[in-house]
């Protein structure tokens, strides 16, 4: 008998199971794929810049920087000033989904391209933001690369405010509603990477990046 | 992992006694309890998240085979190869073949209690295959001679600043640093050579998603991301226990993991990985193995022990138990210290080898409040200890004396006189003092702990003396 069999036999005969509570299993389990109930929520304004705010609050909490920009022309110039403020490279890997941006008129020299473990400052967009917790949702494809927000010690997201959603549930309905079904690899991201192991003291940048900076468009 | 839980008592005693031990555990205790109780303010219905998060993880093991077939079923569909390892000898050998069949020498792991259970590290060395812990604390661990951890969240808690600032300098050879980011930085430095060259990344899985055939990942640290991003080939570790129905119910779990592990409203990863990498895409494995591991799991489903396998791992009921807090995991002897480990331990490493964990409790039930899936860990201890009389397996002077006590009980005169003799022997034996400190008949058990003094006379006694006072009627 393969361990498969050996396994779930052994579950069966846990669970008495015979035709009769199989078929009644399998009510309550074509019953929970199909109705995708949520449970309980934290309740708070879903107005778009009430979400805005909370987005932003949620961010900073987690370490993160937030810039908020007007229009999605005026990102290549705001992250040109942050990596000037930060005293940063002004030489980034990007997403190819951004590579409709003017990057050289910032003075930027930004190659669009998966990442590598030389590059020290990332730039990338996201899928959507999670407002409840602060959190960036990330869906990988070819134009939209994972390692490009893990690699870099900056990792920088241009983040549409239309895009700022209440809650991970409504992520999901997204993602199904765009995408049809998940893509290789959904990360969500809420700030920098972070390591307490030693003596539960908080550090940032364990083994992904030391920063986190959000240029929300207000579109 | 080698049981060593039938030394409880001796680890115990050994911890108690270890000066440096307990100053890292004083140092590290409460600062979890803290952060949980700060992070469940924000949630708004923490009861009502919980209710739901028992009525989801019922749902599964309630028809657990049912749930297994159908995340089978769609994880192929994704492209990933599903495998199911009945212990953990045979984790090793199928995790072994996999590396072999496609060349593999060096193998990044993120954090695995199962591969713990499995011993896979060794397994791995013995097949000359090189494995790279990747989480700080477990990195650690692997580089102090493979001590195992002592906290299923905070692997390394037991150890100070100190100690890391000693193992790093002499197992990197560098200049001894005594800063928590310089030492963090530098075994990035280390691991990053390690991310980019291994061919192999090893994950365990927090949530299998039914409805995708994904595996859903926590972590922080980042090193969870790049196990299952850089190398060509992704093994999921994890137990048959797992499986969720919806990525609704990931949400809503979500709510209370990171809350109850680390007291973080979200961990800073949590990834959700669904098959392998596609044409054009930069990254990513071109490679998904499932291995389903059963160690035990299967046995307990439709036992008194069921709702153990809601068990969602967030190392709760750890760091609210005044006895893990007092002796630190390792005196448990096994994987899963605490109240979870003390009812895992006795169910998937033998009843036999572990007599005295379900009773290192107090039965406070500070586990059961903070537990998020709603598991009666007290209930759970105790019917451990009802099983371990059943089948025999207390010490003989225990048994007898228990005979002995049940054969006295069930006469009532012989009792009373038993009864009053004790009051009396116990009473001269205190002398002026309230208490007893050594009791002659338990001298073991009066050894931690004083012995109050009766007043001379039984309970009965007393009631039949005031019953004759007032003429009360019974």
């Amino acid at each position: 008998m393969s361990s498969r069999e050996d396994i779930l036999g052994r579950v069966r005969a846990g669970l008495q199971r015979n035709a009769g509570n199989a078929a009644v299993g399998r009510e309550v389990m074509t019953a929970a794929l199909s109705s995708r109930s949520q449970g309980p929520k934290p309740v708070f304004d879903a107005a778009p810049q009430a979400l805005l705010e909370r987005f932003r609050v949620k961010s900073e909490a987690q370490s993160s920087t937030v810039d908020i920009v007007a229009a999605e022309a005026e990102v290549p110039a705001a992250i040109a000033r942050y990596l000037a403020a930060m005293n940063l490279p002004k030489t980034a890997v990007a997403q190819p989904a951004l590579a409709h941006l003017d990057w050289a008129a910032a003075g930027l020299t930004v190659e669009l391209r998966g990442a590598r473990d030389a590059d020290l400052v990332g730039i990338t967009g996201c899928f959507c933001a999670v407002a409840e917790t602060g959190t960036l949702m990330m869906c990988s494809s070819p134009a939209t690369p994972a390692a490009v927000s893990l690699l870099p010690e900056t990792h920088i997201a241009v983040v549409r405010a239309s895009r700022i959603l209440a809650y991970m549930e409504d992520a999901w309905n997204l993602a199904r509603a765009e995408l049809g079904s998940l893509p290789r690899a959904v990360n969500f991201i809420s700030g920098p990477s972070r390591t307490g192991d030693i003596e539960q003291t908080i550090v940032l940048g364990a083994h992904g990046p030391y920063r986190v900076h959000l240029v929300i468009v207000e579109d | 992992m080698e049981i060593k839980s039938m030394r409880f008592k001796a680890n115990a005693a050994g911890s108690l006694a270890n000066v440096v031990l307990q100053g890292n555990l004083k140092n590290a205790k409460g600062k979890f309890v803290t952060k949980r109780a700060e992070a469940l303010k924000d949630l708004d219905d923490f009861e009502g998240t919980r209710d739901a998060a028992v009525a989801i993880r019922n749902k599964v093991i309630d028809n657990l085979d049912l749930w297994l077939e159908r995340f089978e079923r769609k994880a192929q569909e994704t492209g990933a190869t599903v495998m199911w390892a009945k212990d953990g000898a045979e984790v090793c050998r199928l995790v072994i073949e996999i590396a072999q069949k496609h060349g593999v020498t060096k193998v990044t792991k993120s954090k695995s209690m199962l591969s713990e259970e499995a011993g896979l590290n060794q397994a791995l060395e013995a097949a000359g295959i090189q494995p790279v812990e990747t989480d700080l604390g477990e990195y650690i661990l692997q580089v102090d001679n493979n001590e195992p951890p002592s906290h299923i969240i905070a692997p390394a808690v037991h150890k100070s600043l100190d100690d890391v600032a000693d193992l790093f300098h002499k197992v990197h050879g560098t200049p001894r640093k005594t800063e928590i980011p310089a030492l963090t930085r530098e075994a990035r430095e280390v691991l990053r050579g390690h991310f980019l060259s291994a061919e192999m990344g090893l994950s365990g899985g927090n949530f299998l998603v039914a409805e995708t055939g994904s595996v859903a990942l926590v972590t922080n640290e980042g090193n969870g991301r790049m196990v299952t991003t850089m190398p060509k080939v992704h093994v999921v570790i994890t137990g048959i226990e797992k499986v969720i129905p919806t990525l609704e119910d990931l949400s809503t779990l979500m709510r209370l993991l990171p809350r109850s592990a680390t007291g973080q409203s979200i961990s800073n990863y949590f990834s959700i990985l669904t098959g392998v990498k596609q044409p054009e895409e930069h990254d990513g494995p071109e490679h998904l193995y499932f291995v389903l591991v059963d160690s035990g799991r299967a046995d307990v489903v439709g036992t008194d022990f069921h709702a153990m396998l809601r068990c969602i791992r967030c190392g709760a009921c750890m760091n609210h138990c005044p006895v893990y807090q007092t002796i630190g995991g390792h005196a448990y002897g096994w994987v899963y210290p605490g109240p979870m480990g003390s009812v895992l331990t006795p169910l998937y490493a033998g009843m036999e080898n572990s007599i005295d964990l379900p009773h290192a409790a107090t039965l406070c039930n500070q586990c059961g409040v903070v537990c998020p899936v709603g598991i009666p860990l007290p209930d759970l201890l105790r019917k451990l200890r009802e099983k371990q009389t059943e089948r025999g397996l207390r010490p003989l002077k225990e048994r007898i004396g228990l005979r002995l006590w049940a054969w006295v009980a069930q006469r009532p005169k012989l009792y009373a006189l038993g009864a009053s003799l004790g009051a009396r022997y116990l009473k001269w034996l205190a002398g002026d003092a309230d208490r007893i400190r050594l009791l002659p008949a338990a001298p073991e058990w009066s050894l931690g702990r004083d012995f109050p003094a009766p007043q001379g006379k039984t309970f009965r006694e007393l009631y039949a003396a005031r019953r004759n006072r007032t003429g009360d009627k019974p």
